[in-house]
């Protein structure tokens, strides 16, 4: 189908929800504010790590003001987590506290000055413990132990996978390179803080509203933690104010609010300070990677052997899922016939590491391209031309097992080469280059890197049957649609997605449609917004509802106008058959008509992905309906005087399968591009003296206008079998190329290498430094961990066979 | 949602009032004009004022008088004024750029340069929230008794984190000071103190009414400021200069550093070392180094130390070849 | 201590009774539900809380209502006029310049004092305007766009007029 045939899809249209948020009328969570509402506050650890001897609340609950005081004793005594396989965490601290931040105890009060002032009241008797600050620490001192579960001391999860015989791979290459890079964590910073409201009703049910992600996820865990009835919960996603991964865990704060709001029979809200959010984190994790790959003289890669160190912080998370993430996704861009990757996380007392937009893979994203790079350069190759040249197969399967599908990667090298001017720039610019006019501090440089992303993971958190993604869709008597989803609009544009997509379905205007978003009494189950998976998922949910609806109108107005239900279209808000227009009935009648036939139109849809995944231990994590792809080109100046870069151009093609509504992948990429400018140059989450160093938005640097250059984005379609309309993400993929286009743009201008991020201007120094010294103008890691990966599970390299059945999923009869 | 303390608070009509209140409540009152200092370092319980008096409401505060022979900036002119005035921009650029590029468009139309001038100095130890300052065992500025960026020190090594107030030393400006006894005025050198925590010489009760310019007569200034982004960033490193030429040599040279020390930090060797002199690379060359030399920046801004200590010498430089006019010396307003 | 407080807010008069130290971002949201005003950090760091004052954006985190009694407060919520919207905030509807939308009422308000003072900016003039409002986002792109947009079509109406 061409982007014509489409009324809706493909158009620039406005988000359905773009009104209300110009205007300031959407709520967010801290927004709301209900009769007799109580303000919560959460007391958190001064330790990075300490035994709690005991915990006394008397001179806070005394204080005027003062509802209630809770600590761990109120609450029962049950650990949570998001994955099944790390409930590692309790919403108030017991025994121990592991990282500065840890909540220990909470007050409601009148108001938030009151629950403030109430927790410096509480007095904690800590027994300090050894605090464990980096990977190094956490594996050199076994005898201290930040949790008691894991895949040795302080080693959170290990892993070892090898698809093929990579040290053969290596023998035939014409060159082998191992490297060594180092990505630092960062946090997500959303503008809005995490907050939530709770309200504990006199019937015994809770309802909590809240800024998160993963709305299903909170309700199951609020079950558990409150030892309630989940029949007995409601969980309302309200409008998340920026999310990027940060709001997909459940939280101490949604736990605390409703035992607060049980305790004094009032609403209670809790919403994070700044600094709070900097404790909550789930951010980036920071990875240690080695690398090593062949090549061979045209550029092949022969095969790959990555190992990676996550830092995890003080929990689990989605941890274990992390660390597979940075193994998994790399093969999916490149032919690489053979692949082993090893991985650890390891636990340290600092806030846990999570899910931030591309999910463990921006790091060895970083490596690869990076190792690319250099590869290119001592073959003598044009790095574009050898990432064009390698480009993996569509429709066949990588080294571990992955089906992909669609690729449209070599188009997006095409264009972005052409776009940027790509030769040009890269004869012109350069260290060895001559820069015409004075001499000038500055040295302008290119660099290209690429990119591949999943649509959603193929397997759910806690494996079951049940679909991924549920609409329900129903027609009124007005021409009016409601869709029903349990989805969460963190900004990305998907309530608009699904009142697209229904609309075009059913030929009314996306105006006609009313989207009720996550809300867990009301809408089915969607499992949240996280991994790139709702415009895919909820739209092939939204696509079946809305087809089914459909046909039952079909049905009763082929009967009224006597004709057969296939030759009826609907468009432009009315049923009929094309050459025979004027009879069309308007959409508002062909609902009544249906409804007369049929009863209440009310339809389900479900999406569940296809089923592929791997047949080994770990084969669950990668799989994907399909994969979005993106190249990156950057044009930068760097002050080779001060070591600071100047971002002038980037230009990113992305491979989004289709583009539902161009505006909002546009926007989806352009956040990207700026989200991984900021991981580049200047964003980490660093420690000091066991505290967080700067956890407030003034010294944790965020891009501002000034320092995000011109985004020129290409959209590539390659209408992909499995997507909705054949679309794929946009959300998370084009974040990764832009951290390693940088790191090689500033190799071309300057002749250095920093093998760390962020790239900030004295490594640049350091490494200037070093070159002129005669020695490798390098940045980057020196010394790898101790650690002994576990024996690798070997499974045959499943490259180039031809990819799973597509089109081949659940709930399609 | 991070809150202020309780306070009393009270808006004089007068300078002379409000100096009788800073006197009647001694420690326990703070001045307050734009808040966009105060008010966050409040909120983190840095600062526990009782009583505000505030002043921004004085109309004798507001506004920059005068003429080239001699302007007057009012100390409670919002930073935004000082960088939109045309006489000014005209004849002290540096200060127009300065005060251009303290924080944000939106601090700047609320902070003041009485505000920019006194602001208090700044430590990654010491502008944290309560409970950071209190999990990490406070350090002297504020509730607790040791330095933690040098913990073996006596005194308090905050930094100096004002863009206007380098600039106004290098200018030679005055500043009015009115306390309860009466006023006088002082050079801005002898407005600081070397003491991260008692930076300021003049008396609690004493408030800056007016920054006075000399002539300008002659004067050519730059301001060039460090920092990691473009906006919001504090500078953490400031270099003014200002001089003034006899055909081609120099007559007068003053250079100044901010942020590199609990105080502005005059380079008074290099800029000894420019006067009877012609501009030359050379003497750029020479010149920065002694301006650079004796800049000791400790562990406690963003950027590193030693980044900042290798990169004071280059800002110097270049902001001695711009005030030269040497061609693609880079103008101060591009340098952020 | 209370003290009441009577303030002009998006042209209408309105009063409160609340504590001296209550920043205006807190009395606009929490004594007049005017929830439009978000916040990010309120200790001036992220340009979220923007309104105008007599026009000229400042940050509401840091600014206590004794202070701007008798002056023109302009919160989102007053920009629209007699059910029109103001064009910055067609424009960044139609251009998908809101992603979450949580920076969009600072923004707007910062971008509409832009416009006030220099109806044709350059995009770097825009920037410039712009770069004390923090945007996690958007990357910017769509948001100068919009500011662009808007100050087109309000140059054309005003021609027109």
């Amino acid at each position: 189908m061409s982007k014509n045939d489409f009324a809706v899809i493909g158009q620039p249209l406005p988000k359905i929800d773009a009104w209300a948020k110009v205007v300031g009328e959407t709520k967010y969570a801290d927004d709301l504010f209900l009769p007799r509402m109580a303000y919560g506050k959460l007391l958190r650890s001064a330790h990075a790590h300490a035994r709690i001897r005991s915990i006394d609340t008397t001179r806070a609950l005394a204080l005027p003001g003062v509802y209630a005081v809770v600590t761990g004793a109120d609450l029962p005594r049950v650990k949570f987590g998001i994955l099944p396989v790390s409930q590692d965490e309790e919403a108030l601290c017991n025994d121990k506290v592991r990282m500065v931040g840890d909540p220990i105890a909470a007050v409601a009060a009148v108001d938030e000055e009151t629950a403030e002032r109430a927790c410096r009241l509480i007095d904690v008797d800590y027994e300090p413990l050894p605090a464990l600050m980096s990977i190094f620490d956490s594996l050199t001192h076994p005898e201290v132990r930040i949790h008691d579960y894991g895949d040795g001391p302080n080693v959170h999860k290990n892993v070892a996978l090898q698809f093929g015989d990579v040290e053969s791979a290596f023998e035939r290459a014409d060159l082998v390179r191992e490297d060594v890079f180092f990505f630092e964590g960062n946090n997500h910073l959303p503008m809005e803080q995490h907050a939530a409201v709770a309200q504990w009703g006199s019937d015994g049910k809770v309802t909590l509203w809240s800024s998160t992600q993963t709305p299903h996820y909170v309700h199951r865990l609020l079950a558990k933690t409150l030892d309630i009835p989940a029949a007995h919960v409601r969980v309302v996603a309200t409008p998340v104010g920026g999310g990027f991964g940060g709001k997909t865990d459940p939280f101490a704060h949604e736990i605390v609010a409703c035992q607060l709001s049980k305790l004094t029979g009032r609403p209670v809200k809790i919403a994070l300070t700044r600094e709070e959010v900097f404790y909550t984190h789930r951010g980036r994790h920071p990875v240690l990677m080695w690398i090593k790959t062949g090549f061979t003289k045209q550029g092949d890669i022969t095969g790959c052997h990555l190992r990676t160190w996550l830092d995890g912080g003080a929990y689990g998370s989605y941890g274990v899922a992390s660390t597979f993430y940075t193994g998994v996704i790399n093969p999916v861009t490149y032919k690489i016939p053979v692949y082993k990757f090893e991985g650890a996380r390891i636990f340290t007392n600092k806030p846990p590491c999570g899910p931030k937009r591309g999910h463990g893979t921006p790091q060895p994203r970083f490596a690869l391209e990076c190792q690319i790079d250099k590869a290119a350069e001592q073959l003598g190759l044009d790095p574009a031309a050898l990432r064009r040249r390698i480009v993996a197969e569509p429709f066949t399967k990588t080294a571990n097992h992955l089906t992909v599908t669609t690729i449209g990667l070599g188009e997006c090298i095409d264009k972005v080469v052409e776009a940027s001017g790509w030769r040009d720039k890269r004869a012109r610019f350069g260290v060895t280059a001559k820069q015409p006019g004075p001499a000038s501090p500055r040295k302008r440089g290119v660099g290209i890197a690429c990119s591949a992303y999943l649509t959603g993971a193929g397997t759910a958190i806690y494996w079951n049957d049940m679909p991924h993604s549920g609409v329900i869709t129903r027609a009124d008597r007005s021409g009016g649609v409601a869709v029903l989803c349990g989805a969460t609009d963190i900004g990305q544009g998907s309530d608009s997605v699904l009142a697209y997509v229904t609309a075009e379905i059913l030929g009314i205007d996306p105006k006609d449609i009313h989207v009720h978003p996550a809300d867990t009494s009301l809408t089915p189950v969607d499992l949240g917004s996280y991994s790139s998976r709702v415009t895919l998922m909820c739209g092939m949910a939204a696509i079946q509802a809305a087809e089914r609806l459909r046909a039952a109108i079909f049905t009763a107005v082929a009967k009224k106008l006597e004709v057969s239900p296939a030759s009826l279209v609907a468009r432009d808000r009315k049923v009929g058959v094309s050459d025979d227009w004027d009879k069309a009935v308007p959409f508002a009648r062909a609902v009544e008509l249906g409804e007369a036939l049929h009863g209440v139109l009310a339809f389900p849809g479900s999406y569940a992905p296809p089923k592929r995944a791997g047949k080994f231990k770990g084969g669950g994590v990668g799989p994907s309906p399909c994969y979005s792809y993106s190249a990156c080109v950057v044009d930068l100046s760097v002050d080779e005087q001060t070591g600071q870069v100047d971002l002038e151009n980037v230009w990113i093609a992305h491979d989004v399968g289709r583009a539902l509504n161009p505006l909002l992948v546009e926007g989806q990429v352009e956040g990207s591009v700026y989200m991984g400018i900021g991981e580049a140059l200047m964003e980490e989450q660093v420690f000091r003296k066991n505290l967080h160093k700067h956890p407030s938005m003034l010294d944790y640097k965020s891009p501002t206008t000034l320092e995000t250059p011109e985004i020129h984005t290409i959209l590539v379609e390659t209408d992909d079998p499995e997507g909705p309309f054949g679309a794929k993400e946009a959300g998370q993929g084009p974040l990764l190329p832009v951290i390693p286009a940088i790191a090689n743009a500033i190799h071309h201008a300057l002749g250095i290498r920093i093998d760390e991020v962020p790239i900030t201007p004295d490594k640049i120094l350091k490494a200037l430094e070093e070159k002129r010294l005669g020695r490798p103008g390098r940045v980057g890691p020196q010394k790898l961990p101790l650690l002994t990966f576990k024996e690798p599970l070997v499974v045959e390299s499943a490259f180039g066979q031809p990819a799973d059945a597509v089109v081949a999923r659940p709930f399609t009869s | 949602m991070i809150r202020l303390p309780e306070f009393t608070y009270v808006a004089p009509h007068t300078v002379d009032a409000a100096a009788r209140l800073l006197t009647e409540h001694g420690r326990d009152a703070a001045l307050v004009a734009g808040g966009t200092d105060l008010f966050p370092n409040m909120k983190r319980r840095q600062m526990e004022p009782k009583v505000l008096v505030a002043i921004r409401g004085i109309r004798e505060l507001r506004g920059v008088r005068g003429s080239s022979d001699g302007w007057t900036i009012g100390a409670a002119t919002t930073l935004s004024a000082v960088t939109a005035h045309p006489g000014i921009a005209r004849d002290f650029p540096a200060l127009a750029t300065a005060s251009g590029l303290v924080s944000s468009p939106q601090l700047q139309n609320m902070g003041t340069i009485g505000g920019n001038v006194c602001v208090d100095t700044r430590c990654n130890y010491y502008n944290q929230s309560y409970e950071w300052r209190k999990a990490i065992g406070f350090c002297m500025k504020k509730d607790g008794d040791i330095c933690l960026v040098a913990p073996g020190s006596s005194r308090c090594w905050a930094v100096s984190s004002s863009d206007t107030a380098p600039v106004l030393w290098a200018l030679g400006a005055r500043v009015r000071l009115v306390g309860a006894g009466g006023e006088r005025t002082v050079p801005m050198a002898a407005l600081y103190r070397d003491d991260g925590i008692d930076y300021l010489a003049k008396r609690p009760e004493e408030i800056v009414t007016d920054i006075m310019l000399p002539p300008a007569e002659g004067w050519r200034s730059v301001y060039l400021k460090l920092r990691r982004r473009g906006s919001f960033d504090f500078p953490v490193l400031g270099v003014a200069v200002a001089v003034r030429m006899d055909g081609e040599v120099v007559r007068d040279a003053r250079i100044v550093l901010g942020a590199v020390a609990s105080l502005p930090r005059p380079a008074e060797k290099a800029a000894a070392a420019l006067v009877g002199e012609r501009f030359t690379p050379e003497l750029i060359e020479r010149a920065s180094n002694l301006a650079a030399g004796p800049a000791k920046p400790l562990d406690n801004t963003d950027f590193s130390h030693p980044y900042r200590k290798r990169v004071a010498r280059v800002y110097v430089a270049r902001a001695l070849a711009a005030v030269a006019g040497f061609e693609d010396a880079p103008a101060s307003e591009e340098i952020a | 201590m209370r003290v009441r407080i009577a303030l002009t807010v998006n042209d209408e008069a309105r009063e409160a009774l609340a504590p001296v130290h209550k920043t205006l971002l807190e009395v606009l949201r929490e004594d007049l539900g005017l929830t439009g005003t978000k916040h990010g950090c309120e200790l001036g760091e992220c340009g979220t809380c923007t309104v105008l004052v007599d026009g000229e954006p400042v940050l509401s985190c840091l600014v206590l209502p004794v202070e701007v009694e008798g002056r023109r407060i302009t919160t989102v919520e007053g920009m629209a006029q007699g059910g029109r919207l103001h064009p910055l905030q067609q424009a960044f509807a139609e251009l998908g310049a809101a992603q979450c939308g949580y920076c969009t009422p600072g923004i707007l308000l910062t971008a509409t004092a832009l416009l006030a003072e220099r109806p044709s900016p350059t995009r770097q003039e825009v920037k410039e305007a712009l770069a004390g409002n923090l945007c996690r986002c958007t990357g910017y792109t769509k948001i100068l766009d919009a500011v662009e947009l808007a100050a087109l079509r309000m140059g054309n109406r005003e021609s027109r007029a």
